[in-house]
């Protein structure tokens, strides 16, 4: 059974048609990859999955339950977390006090625990835990963005561009913590434009184009396949 | 000692030259010659004469600041003092020569001969510029032709009314008598005696800043201190008439100026004052951040106490005129701290705040008035009315809010600044006349009754005032520390972000509106039933605009700054009231220098100190 199911959407903005019927799956466990050039729709599929955006046509299943009109804020409760494009930490906020925002919809009493955790995965955040997040490097703004996330529980994480503005160094980095995260047991959907890091810790990719998905398979296919290859991968 | 180095001496000509303009500017517009009318000391200087003398005094401290810098030893520090002294004076001297008959050639020489300094300085910069750009000659020419047009302009106002003074109205005797100190009929005596004046004071301000720092503090607090108590001669002796005899305020005040032995005695002994806080206060805080915790609390308590009974007390000690002021700037404290709650709290720009305010003097004036107006004649009183009114403010700010809630920043702030309008229309139209009495308002509003009896004056009403203003301040301080405060603050940082969180922005923000609004209802009710009578003039969009500049002078977020920036901006207009339409000329300008020099507000909240200087230090955590 599929986690996460997307099917046929059109998404629109204004009378532009932004997305001409997306249709993917994803299943419990793995890490899919959306890929595509500028303006292919990556992110609106991405929006239109967490309930920032309403499809016009077509429905978004998550455990088989139609979420296509459910509002962002419920989704979080659902199990469904995001980490928005541009990282999108509270600036003024300290480091810890971002983390707790995370945790905004729970009232358990774990989240002790899970902040140890979440210290455990960014060691890095610990030793500045106390620091405004916007004195941040662009790296551990990243980072801090996924963990905050991640401080909900979710079962289904939405990465979007999680390489965007950061160092080729540092990208490194935050792809082998998606790694270690999905290895945790929590789905992935990445959407990057960086194709080539995305398809190595991928299990499967949808290559977005114009609002469609023009190409779908498994990573280590869509490595060798030849169009991605060439536009995509940057190899002749 | 070359002082002549170019950046030093053009800071000291700069400046100096600033100082200059700002005294000819106060001097045409005419506040010279007001402010002369306000003794500071009795028969010794007037306001206007401080003014004079506080120019380059300030310039010269703050001129010294920025060339210590420099390091050049004392002398050139002081006779830079004394430049600015000099340049300060320039202007004002060169205005009193033209306006002197004698001297009135040299007004005509000038003017022809301005065209050609202009014109020959622009041809020597092209001479210069040779291979300079295109833009730099633009800019010398349209420098020289607006040298050129308004010299040439005056050349012909000049010609044609062969006077000045049909000009610059202001630059009249009273302003010549000001300026010359006294000496109007000896021309050469007062420009001599207004530049040694200006030029000593310029020195001053220099010395001033050579000196150590503790007597400097000292010095300054008691100049402050006497000043200040000068200035504001008539408050202040209102205050002491609650609480001294009149002999002793006689010897003290010869009607409302304060005599020359008072203000020296009140100088010393500021000074004093100041004098054993710069000696001993940091030893008093560093003696307060050693102390336990435990002892810590106790003496916060003690100031807590001794605070609440000063505020207890203090209708008693200002006497009435001062508790009306009071009463006035609790009010805009409650407004104040209600729409901190959307402002602060939650980061919506509500320029509507005056719809609540409305709607609670409305409800209050129509529930209870005795007058042909009230729907009930006295059934109903002030306090049955109090929560209705607020309840009926919580909900128009709902309905307001409903519509406007996809909005954000400033698209929010234009909508609501619109639906403050609306109500303004809508309280002086005639299709709400039979309800609300359009333009002639609601009148004989009874006042609160309070155990049988009738809380008529300032000095009483002064208490709801205080008792709202406390649950308010309480009810913020906790909603701001609670998760609907958390909520709030994801909203103000980023609101797609906040979603992302699981956070409902539609419910969180309808709840900042409509608490918000909350304050605004009773702050209405409490100013219709103490002025008695509302009047649709009373709600303009100023009430906003007012209670929005209050809360960013005070400090956003931060309540103790919204009862600072309700007592500077609500406060220092009705103090200033003697100064006539000055005060708004001295409001916008403190507006803009605080904006300028102190954008975080006079009491800034840890949060926002940060937002404008980011990347200093974690402040949130560092100060728990």
């Amino acid at each position: 059974m599929a986690l996460l199911e997307v099917n046929d959407i059109h998404t629109y903005y204004g009378n532009i048609h932004a997305l001409k019927g997306v249709s993917f799956e994803v299943d419990t466990g793995e890490i899919i990859a959306l890929i595509g050039s500028n303006g292919a729709g990556k992110t609106t599929t991405l929006r239109t999955i967490s309930g920032l955006m309403e499809p016009r046509e077509g429905a978004v299943y998550y455990e088989d339950e139609d979420i296509s009109n459910t509002r962002a804020d419920l989704l979080v409760s659902k199990g469904i977390s995001m980490v928005p494009e541009g990282r999108g930490v509270f600036a003024k906020l300290t480091v810890e006090e971002n983390l707790d925002m995370g945790a905004y919809i729970r009232r358990d009493s774990g989240i002790k625990d899970d902040l140890a955790g979440a210290f455990e995965l960014f060691p890095r955040l610990e030793e500045r835990k106390k620091q405004v997040a916007g004195t941040l490097s662009g790296g551990e703004q990243q980072m801090l963005a996924i963990a905050r996330a991640l401080m909900s529980k979710p079962r289904l994480l939405l990465l979007d561009e999680p390489s965007m503005g950061l160092a080729p160094v540092l990208v490194d980095g935050v792809f082998d913590t998606i790694q270690r995260i999905a290895n945790e047991g929590v789905t992935i959907l990445l959407v990057e434009q960086n194709a080539h890091m995305a398809l190595q810790i991928a299990d499967r990719g949808y290559v977005l184009q114009s609002g469609e998905v023009a190409i779908s398979d498994t990573a280590a296919n869509l490595q060798q396949n030849e169009t991605v290859q060439k536009t995509y991968l940057g190899i002749d | 000692m070359d002082l002549l180095r170019s950046q030093t001496s053009q800071k000291i000509l700069i400046f100096g030259l600033f100082s200059g303009a700002f005294i000819l500017f106060t001097g045409a517009v005419g506040m010279i010659a007001a402010f002369h009318e306000r003794e500071v000391v009795d028969r010794f200087i007037s306001l206007g004469q401080l003014l004079l003398l506080m120019a380059p005094f300030v310039t010269a401290y703050y001129v010294s600041r920025q060339l210590s810098d420099f390091d050049e030893g004392k002398a050139p520090l002081l006779i830079s003092g004394v430049i600015i002294g000099l340049m300060t004076a320039l202007p004002s001297i060169i205005l009193l020569l033209f306006n002197a008959d004698e001297y009135r050639f040299l007004l005509d020489i000038c003017l022809r001969v301005i065209p050609f300094v202009a014109a020959s300085l622009v041809a020597w910069r092209m001479h210069r510029a040779g291979a300079e750009t295109q833009t730099a000659l633009g800019i010398w020419l349209m420098i020289a032709f607006l040298v050129g047009i308004v010299t040439f302009s005056f050349a012909l106002i000049f010609e044609i009314k062969g006077d000045l003074r049909t000009v610059l109205v202001n630059i009249d005797r009273d302003w010549v008598e000001v300026v010359t100190f006294d000496n109007r009929n000896d021309l050469m005596r007062g420009i001599g005696t207004l530049g040694l004046v200006s030029m000593a004071a310029g020195l001053a301000g220099s010395l001033l800043y050579l000196m150590p720092a503790v007597p400097r503090r000292a010095l300054v607090y008691g100049l402050s201190v006497t000043v200040l108590v000068g200035a504001f001669g008539e408050t202040v002796r209102l205050v002491l008439q609650e609480n001294l005899d009149r002999d002793t305020l006689r010897e003290i005040f010869r009607r409302d100026t304060l005599r020359q032995n008072a203000a020296l005695a009140l100088f010393v002994i500021s000074t004093a004052a100041g004098f054993l806080w710069a000696m001993y206060g940091s030893q008093a805080r560093a003696r307060f951040g050693d102390m336990k915790t435990s002892q810590r609390r106790t003496v916060n308590i003690i100031g807590l106490v001794l605070f609440v009974i000063f505020m207890l007390m203090l209708p008693w000690l200002i006497g009435r005129t001062l508790s009306d002021v009071a009463v006035t700037i609790g009010i805009f404290v409650l407004m104040g701290l209600g729409l901190n709650i959307a402002i602060g709290l939650a980061g919506l720009l509500d320029l509507g705040y005056l719809t609540n305010y409305a709607v609670g003097a409305y409800i209050l004036a129509v529930l209870t008035s005795i007058g042909p107006l009230g729907l009930f004649k006295g059934t109903f009183t002030f306090w049955m009315v109090i929560p209705l009114a607020l309840l009926a403010a919580m909900f128009a700010g709902f309905i307001f809010a409903v519509p406007v809630l996809r909005m954000r920043g400033d698209y929010l702030a234009i909508a609501t600044l619109g639906f403050g309008e609306i109500i303004g229309k809508l309280a002086i139209s005639d299709w709400l006349k039979p309800l609300i009495g359009g333009a002639q308002g609601v009148q004989a509003i009874p006042k609160p009754i309070f155990l049988g009896a009738e809380l008529k004056n300032p000095e009483q009403l002064y208490y709801i005032v205080l008792v709202a203003s406390l649950v308010t301040l309480f009810v913020s301080i906790r909603l701001n520390n609670s998760r609907t405060g958390r909520q709030w603050m994801a909203i103000r940082e980023d609101e797609d972000v906040a979603t992302a969180m699981g956070i409902d922005t539609a419910r969180a923000k309808l709840l900042a509106f409509t608490l918000s609004a909350a304050t605004g209802g009773v702050a209405g009710a409490i100013f219709a039933a103490k002025v008695g009578t509302v009047f649709p003039n009373s709600f303009t969009v100023f009430i906003s605009i007012n209670v929005l500049s209050l809360i960013i002078v005070g400090g956003i977020a931060s309540n103790p700054g919204i009862v600072v920036g309700a007592i500077v901006l609500i406060g220092m207009p009705e103090l200033l009231r003697e100064f006539s339409d000055f005060r708004f000329l001295m409001y916008g300008a403190l507006l803009i220098l605080m904006m300028i020099k102190r954008p975080q507000g006079l009491i800034p909240s840890k949060i926002v100190t940060h937002e404008i200087r980011t990347g200093v230090k974690p402040a949130l955590a560092a100060a728990e």
